[in-house]
C-alpha cells in the first residue's frame, strides 16, 4: 500500500524527521482560507500517487488568498493525466498547503529491503529532485549504499558514513544521522517496505528538511496498524486489482491480457507456467489468474466468472495440480460454476492431478468433461479451439 | 543421503490442531515421515487427531520427543513469534508453510536465528523421497533417486517432479524454498548442500522473474560446480514489467529480475535453460551424458 505525500509527511513527524509547515485540505476553498489567515509563500501540491505532478501543473505557488484559491481551483479541476502505469489518472480529492522552501542543495535518501543480503539498505545521494533510476543509471557511483544488521538495529555511524561516502554538500552532515534513523525508526515501526526522501532539502538558512515523501507500507504488516486501513480505502486499485479484490482473490493474483485462451492454475508459479504453455503453443492469453492454494467449488465458480466476464476468452485452459488444492474439491467446483453460472459458456479444457486426482477426474467424466493429461496438451487444445471459435 | 531430510529427523509441528496442520499432519504421517508431536499453546497433554502428544510450547515438546525439525502451520501475524520459539527451543530445522508474514518480521527472524535453518515462509516445504516428507508437498508423484531439485515454486515443483518421475528420474531431495522477498534458504545454500550429498548426481532449478537469486546461483555453479549436470527453467518469461504475478517476489522492475538475465547467466555458466518444463528430462539425460 503506498501512501499519498500528506501520510508520508504525518509519520515522517512521528519519528523526527523534520518536514515543512503545511495544512491538509479536502477543498480550493479551505486552502484559501488557511493562506488568507496564514500569510506567506506557500506551495499547493495535488495529494495523489502517481508521480508526475509538477509536469501535470498540480504543484502551484500563492502568495494570498486569492492566488490560493485561483491555483487550488486549477488543481482539482481536471485529474491526473494517465500514463502508461495508470491509464486511467487519478482524481484529486486533497492538497497540501506547504511552505515554500529556500533551497540551497537537494539529495535523496532512502531505505528498502535488500534481498541478496536480506537486510535493510539505505541509499543516499548528491543528486536529488531527480528520478532515482536516472540516477542510477547516469551516476551509478553516486549511490552510497549501507546494509543494516537487524540485530544490532541502527547507529549514527551508519548516517555519518553515508554522508560522507555519499559526498554531501557539509550542510547535510549533522542532520542526516538522525533523519536516517527517523527512516530506521518509520520502516520497522510501521512495516515500510520503501520509504524515500526525494528531494531531502538543505534550506539557504541551513536546514535539513523532508520537501517530498514517498512511503510504502506492507500490506502484510497493516494488521499490527490498524490505524492505516482509513488511510487504504482512499487508495485507488487499478481495475484487474479491483476484479480480483471482488472475486475474493489477492490483487496481484489476477491480471488481463488482450488475448482469446483464459487460463487458471493453482499457484503464481504454475500460473505464470501456463500462460508460458499457452504462448508456446502459438496462443495469445487473455489472463494471468493464480486461484490460490485450498481452493473450493465457489472460489473457482468466482473465477471462472471474473475470467468470462472480463476478457474475450474463447475457451478456458484449468491448469490444476494439485498439493494444497484437492483435486475433488476443484472438479466439484467446475460442475457448480457451469450449473450455477449466469455468464456466457466457453468450452473447458481440464489438466488435472495431483492430491485426490482420481476423484477429481471422476467427478469430471460423470459430467461430460474430459481432462487433459499434461500441460502442453492442454495448452495446445485451449490455442486450437481458441482459433476455431 | 540426501539433505536436510531423512526418515530418522524427528519433526513436530507447530499449530497441529489447526485445519491445515491437522490435515497435513496426516499426509506427512501417512509418507512415512517420523512427526512426533505437536504444539498449541493451551492444548498441552491432550493428543492430536493422529494420536500424537500436544504440547504448550516447542520447549516442552523438544524435551519429551527430541525433535529437531518443525513445520510451522500458524496464521502468519504469529509464525515470526514461532520460528523464534522453536529457535529458542533448540531446533535447527525450520519449515515455514504460512503465507502473508510481514517481510519485516522475516527480516528479523532470519537476522537472529543463527543455527537454525529455515526453509520458506510461504513454500510447500521438502521432502526426500522414500523418506520423509514436510510440508504439504503430494507424496506420490516423488520417486527416490539421485536428482536434486530446488524450487521457488509450489505448483510448478510439483508439475517438474511428475515430468521427472514419469521419465524416469528420481529424486533425492527437492526443496521449496518459496516465492517471498526473502526467504530463509536461497539456491545457493540448497547448491552448496546438494555438492556435499553423495546421492545427488544431477540438479534441477527452477526460478522464476523477479530478484537475483538466478543470477546468484550461476555465479555459484559456475566457480564451484562446473562439472554438476544442472539443467535450469524460468517461470513467466510472459509477465509484464512493473506488475507482480501472484508471488510478492515476481515483480520485474527496470533491468532487474527480467528472465533475460537469468537465462544469460545461467547460459554463461554452461547450465541449459528449459523454454518449457516438459523439456527438462531430456536436458538433464543431455546433461548427465556430458558431465555425468
Amino acid at each position: 500500500m503506498n501512501l499519498m505525500e500528506y501520510q508520508g509527511k504525518e509519520l515522517f513527524k512521528r519519528v523526527g524527521i523534520p518536514v515543512p509547515r503545511s495544512q491538509h485540505c479536502k477543498t480550493a476553498q479551505e486552502a484559501a482560507d488557511f493562506v488568507a489567515a496564514n500569510p506567506g509563500k506557500w506551495v499547493i501540491k495535488a495529494q495523489v500517487l502517481m508521480g508526475g505532478r509538477g509536469k501535470a501543473g498540480k504543484i502551484k505557488f500563492a502568495t494570498d488568498a486569492d492566488e490560493a484559491l485561483k491555483a487550488a481551483t486549477e488543481i482539482m479541476a481536471t485529474p491526473m493525466p494517465p500514463n502508461r502505469q495508470n491509464p486511467a489518472g487519478e482524481a484529486i480529492n486533497s492538497l497540501l498547503v506547504e511552505e515554500t522552501l529556500d533551497i540551497a542543495k537537494e539529495a535523496y535518501c532512502a531505505i528498502a529491503i535488500d534481498r541478496t543480503t536480506k537486510k535493510p539498505v539505505f541509499m543516499v545521494s548528491k543528486f536529488g529532485g531527480m528520478d532515482i533510476e536516472d540516477v542510477a543509471h547516469d551516476h551509478p557511483e553516486s549511490i552510497a549504499k549501507a546494509f543494516v544488521d537487524v540485530a544490532g538495529g541502527y547507529w549514527s555511524y551508519i548516517g555519518r558514513d553515508l554522508a560522507f561516502a555519499s559526498d554531501l554538500d557539509p550542510g547535510f552532515r549533522k542532520a542526516l544521522p538522525g533523519i536516517v534513523g527517523g527512516l530506521y525508526e518509520l520502516f520497522f515501526k510501521y512495516g515500510a517496505k520503501l520509504v524515500e526522501i526525494n528531494p531531502l532539502a538543505l534550506t539557504a538558512d541551513g536546514k535539513v528538511i523532508a520537501s517530498d515523501s514517498k512511503v510504502e507500507l506492507d500490506d502484510d504488516a497493516l494488521f499490527k496498524n490498524p490505524e492505516f486501513k482509513q488511510w487504504q480505502q482512499t487508495l485507488p486499485l487499478d481495475e484487474d486489482e479491483t476484479l480480483a479484490t471482488a472475486a475474493g482473490l489477492g490483487i496481484r493474483n489476477f491480471r488481463r491480457f488482450p488475448g482469446t485462451v483464459g487460463t487458471m492454475a493453482n499457484g503464481a508459479g504454475l500460473a505464470m507456467a501456463t500462460m508460458d504453455a499457452v504462448k508456446n503453443a502459438g496462443g495469445e492469453i487473455a489472463n494471468f489468474l493464480d486461484i490460490g492454494g485450498g481452493a473450493n467449488a465457489e472460489r473457482v465458480r468466482n473465477c471462472y466468472e471474473l475470467v468470462m466476464n472480463n476478457t474475450d476468452a474463447k475457451v478456458f485452459f484449468v491448469n490444476i495440480f494439485g498439493g494444497i488444492t484437492r483435486g475433488d474439491e476443484v472438479a466439484k467446483g467446475i460442475v457448480q460454476a457451469l450449473g450455477e453460472t449466469t455468464s456466457r459458456k466457453v468450452p473447458l479444457v481440464i489438466r488435472l492431478t495431483g492430491t485426490n486426482e482420481k476423484e477429481g477426474r471422476e467427478i469430471l467424466a460423470a459430467n461430460g468433461f474430459t481432462p487433459v493429461e499434461t500441460m502442453d496438451e492442454g495448452a495446445a487444445q485451449a490455442v486450437k479451439i481458441a482459433a476455431g471459435a | 543421503m540426501s539433505i536436510y531430510l531423512d526418515k530418522n529427523s524427528k519433526v513436530i509441528v507447530q499449530g497441529i490442531t489447526g485445519t491445515e496442520g491437522s490435515y497435513h499432519t496426516a499426509r506427512m504421517l501417512a509418507y512415512g515421515t517420523n512427526v512426533v508431536g505437536g504444539v498449541t499453546p493451551g492444548k498441552g497433554g491432550q493428543k492430536s487427531d493422529h494420536g500424537l502428544p500436544v504440547f504448550n510450547t516447542v520447549a516442552e515438546a523438544v524435551a519429551a520427543t527430541g525433535a529437531t525439525h518443525t513445520c510451522i502451520f500458524v496464521p502468519p501475524p504469529f509464525a515470526a513469534d514461532a520460528l523464534f520459539e522453536a529457535h529458542a527451543a533448540g531446533i535447527s530445522f525450520a519449515v515455514c508453510i504460512s503465507e502473508g508474514l510481514p517481510v519485516h518480521d522475516v527480516l528479523r527472524v532470519v537476522a537472529a536465528t543463527p543455527g537454525m535453518q529455515i526453509i520458506g515462509p510461504n513454500c510447500p516445504g521438502l521432502i526426500s523421497p522414500g523418506k520423509s516428507s514436510i510440508g504439504i508437498m503430494p507424496g506420490h508423484i516423488f520417486k527416490e533417486g539421485d536428482v536434486g531439485l530446488i524450487s521457488r515454486s509450489g505448483t510448478l515443483t510439483y508439475e517438474v517432479v511428475d515430468l521427472l518421475t514419469r521419465a524416469g528420474f528420481g529424486q533425492s531431495t527437492c526443496v521449496g524454498i518459496g516465492g517471498d522477498p526473502i526467504i530463509g534458504t536461497v539456491f545457493v545454500d540448497c547448491l552448496r548442500d546438494f555438492a556435499n550429498d553423495p546421492q545427488t548426481k544431477a540438479i534441477v532449478i527452477c526460478g522464476e522473474i523477479g530478484g537475483s537469486d538466478e543470477e546468484d546461483a550461476a555465479a555459484f555453479i559456475a566457480e564451484h560446480l562446473p562439472n554438476t549436470p544442472i539443467v535450469a527453467f524460468i517461470g513467466g518469461r510472459n509477465a509484464p514489467p512493473g506488475k507482480s504475478l501472484g508471488h510478492a517476489g515476481a515483480i520485474i522492475s527496470g533491468n532487474f529480475g527480467t528472465p533475460e538475465s537469468k537465462i544469460k547467466a545461467f547460459q554463461a555458466a554452461n547450465v541449459p535453460v528449459a523454454d518449457r518444463p516438459s523439456q527438462i528430462p531430456a536436458l538433464l539425460a543431455e546433461a548427465l551424458k556430458k558431465k555425468g
